[in-house]
């Protein structure tokens, strides 16, 4: 049995979201700061699409279907496409009223 | 390792580079590198899915993550540093720290995920066509349960979409009416 194992695929899945959550925490600018949240949103696809492909469901209790991973995915796809429409329309306006985008300065909410 | 098949090697080859480019993204100075990089990550992450037998998902990624959400994320860097490329400053003093806890996280995870035992089946079958004949393929399947199981989340996504898209458009325009 070669690589193409579900394991190698989750190995690399928790590496991925690792990685985007270090970015999270450790960049400034909030364009960065975003990124690290899309590898993160791409992590948790690779493990739903692994998981589909490996230990699809067989039973037809409670409507899951054979192809609920993929669905899944899609919706995930969906969700992260409006996430980083509204998150750099937010880092836009941002930068017109401070001419910066770090996000530790922007703390006027704060109470 | 005995049989070390293309495949394997292909699998290989994608898992190095999707998790290069990660670490290149998330450490570089250079924020207009990091957006490319992100879209190779992105890229590869397409590869991954179409060696999972997501054809579909693959081709996916590569229109909405490759196509939108990097050139989103390239015009949002361009519009926000005032000369595109210039170096900033983008690290915190927490570095060590994150650092720390990642590692800590992803070997919870990895040694949770190596002692469970998953029931690893078999590859997916597309199902047969309602007409006879041939299957026509898991896309064919995945449409169909869009369209059947999963309606109601697939006209949630859409109002989402919509609501999302209005939000951005309110939230960039100037003040100015």
């Amino acid at each position: 049995m070669g690589l193409l194992r579900l394991e190698f695929f989750l190995g690399v899945a928790a590496l991925l979201f690792c990685t985007g959550l270090y970015g999270v925490l450790t960049r400034r600018n909030a364009v960065a700061v975003l990124m690290g949240v899309e590898l993160m949103l791409n992590a948790a696809n690779l493990n739903l699409v692994a998981f589909n492909r490996f230990v699809p469901s067989t039973t037809a209790a409670a409507g899951a279907t054979p192809l609920a991973g993929q669905a899944f995915s899609i919706f995930v796809i969906t969700v992260a496409v409006a996430e980083a429409a509204v998150g750099l329309a937010i880092i836009i306006s941002l930068y017109r009223n401070f001419q910066h985008i770090n996000v530790d300065d922007v703390n006027f909410l704060r109470w | 390792m005995t049989g070390f098949t293309v495949a394997d090697a292909v699998a290989l080859l994608l898992a190095l580079v999707v998790l290069g480019t990660a670490v290149a993204v998330v450490t570089l100075r250079n924020l207009f590198h990091c957006a490319l990089l992100l879209g190779l990550s992105f890229f590869a992450v397409a590869g991954l899915y179409l060696m999972l037998q997501a054809e579909f998902l693959a081709v996916a990624q590569v229109l909405v993550y490759v196509g939108a959400i990097t050139l989103l994320i390239l015009f949002a860097v361009m519009l926000t540093q005032r000369v595109a490329g210039e170096p900033v400053t983008l690290g915190n003093r927490q570095k060590l720290l994150s650092a720390m806890a990642c590692i800590a996280l992803f070997s919870s995870v990895l040694s949770m995920e190596m002692a469970t035992p998953w029931r690893v089946t078999g590859a997916l079958v597309a199902q047969a066509a309602p007409t006879g004949g041939a299957a026509p393929g898991l896309t064919w399947d995945l449409g169909t349960q869009l369209l059947t199981s999963y309606l109601i989340p697939f006209e949630v996504a859409s109002v989402l979409l919509l609501a999302a898209l209005v939000g951005a458009i309110v939230l960039a325009k100037e003040d100015r009416v």
